[in-house]
């Protein structure tokens, strides 16, 4: 089986976010009204060949915890679907 | 006795750092982080400056798989002093071999300037030679020099007295103004001021030579 896999990095609660403070405060400039709780984090996006789901997300799970994010200010977020 | 300083695609301190040890008259060599041994004679190695790798995914997350880092994390493990200075200390957090992590500058500003910081412990191969609460002036260059740990690492680094540089006024954000730490076995330093670019009258302060010559005389123990 291959799966699609979206990994969203974002910053942990709590850890400063000053890109997303800063498109935030610069909001006022285009005239746009309404948009808080602005927050900036990377997606990453692969194919993962694997026997079944439970093993991708097992395989995704470690991939994040020791190489694609920082956990000492990052959490990943797993979107994984089957590609047919 | 020699001073490894390892270059990493992207590296580009490394040079400086040589020359720095040198001028105060110790041995340098720079060492390729493509190679899965650190050469025999080397008695503390150095993660100079620059963007190891471009900084891909995180800064020093990739330098963490390179060849040398085991090596590296051997010979830390030994008791060798190793010493991260700017991305050095990035590569030095991702690897585990320090804790916390450092995050975009509070107010995303690149800081390039002389700071002052004071040296707040001496039992460490960095700042062995300075009294406790000597301030130097010594440049920071960075984007990535906030300093960032849970509450509790905090807690440890202070009662244990870790924290071996603090920023006499934050440039960045770092957490406890924090501008370098040391291991638990203290062996290991990271530090985002960078000691080599204050080593000559013409760089504007050689304050970093108390810091560089703390280095050569913890290497030179070893030998």
């Amino acid at each position: 089986m291959t799966f699609s896999v979206l990994v969203e990095v974002r910053l942990r609660a709590g850890v400063a976010d000053p890109q997303g403070a800063t498109i935030e405060r610069s909001l006022p400039a285009l005239g746009v009204k309404g948009v808080h709780h602005v927050s900036v984090g990377k997606a990453i996006r692969f194919q993962l060949d694997a026997p079944d789901e439970a093993t991708a997300r097992a395989t995704v799970d470690d991939l994040c915890r020791r190489f694609l994010t920082n956990p000492v200010i990052e959490e990943a977020h797993v979107s994984l679907e089957e590609l047919r | 006795m020699t001073i490894g300083v390892v270059l990493f695609p992207g590296t580009n301190c490394e040079q400086d750092t040589v020359e720095a040890f040198r001028a105060l008259g110790g041995r340098a060599e720079v060492v390729w982080h493509g190679d899965r041994r650190l050469p025999s004679d080397v008695d503390a190695v150095v993660l100079p400056g620059g963007f190891a790798h471009g900084d891909y995914l995180r800064t020093g997350a990739i330098a963490r798989f390179s060849p040398i880092m085991g090596a590296v994390a051997e010979f830390a493990r030994d008791g060798g002093p190793v010493i991260g200075i700017c991305n050095g200390f990035q590569i030095l957090c991702e690897a585990g071999l320090l804790p916390g992590a450092l995050q975009k500058n509070a107010g995303l500003a690149f800081v390039s300037r002389t700071v002052e910081v004071r040296v707040e412990t001496d039992r460490s191969p960095l700042t062995q030679r300075v009294t406790p609460g000597t301030v130097l002036r010594i440049p920071i260059n960075h984007f990535e020099g906030n300093y960032t740990c849970s509450p509790e690492v905090l807690a440890e680094l202070r009662a244990e007295e870790r924290v071996v540089l603090r920023y006499v006024e934050n440039p960045n954000g770092s957490m406890d103004d924090i501008a370098g730490v040391c291991s638990a076995e203290r062996n290991v330093v990271g530090l985002m001021p960078h000691p080599e670019r204050a080593s000559h009258e013409l760089l504007g302060s050689t304050d970093g030579n108390a810091l560089l010559s703390s280095v050569l005389d913890a290497a030179s123990v070893r030998t």
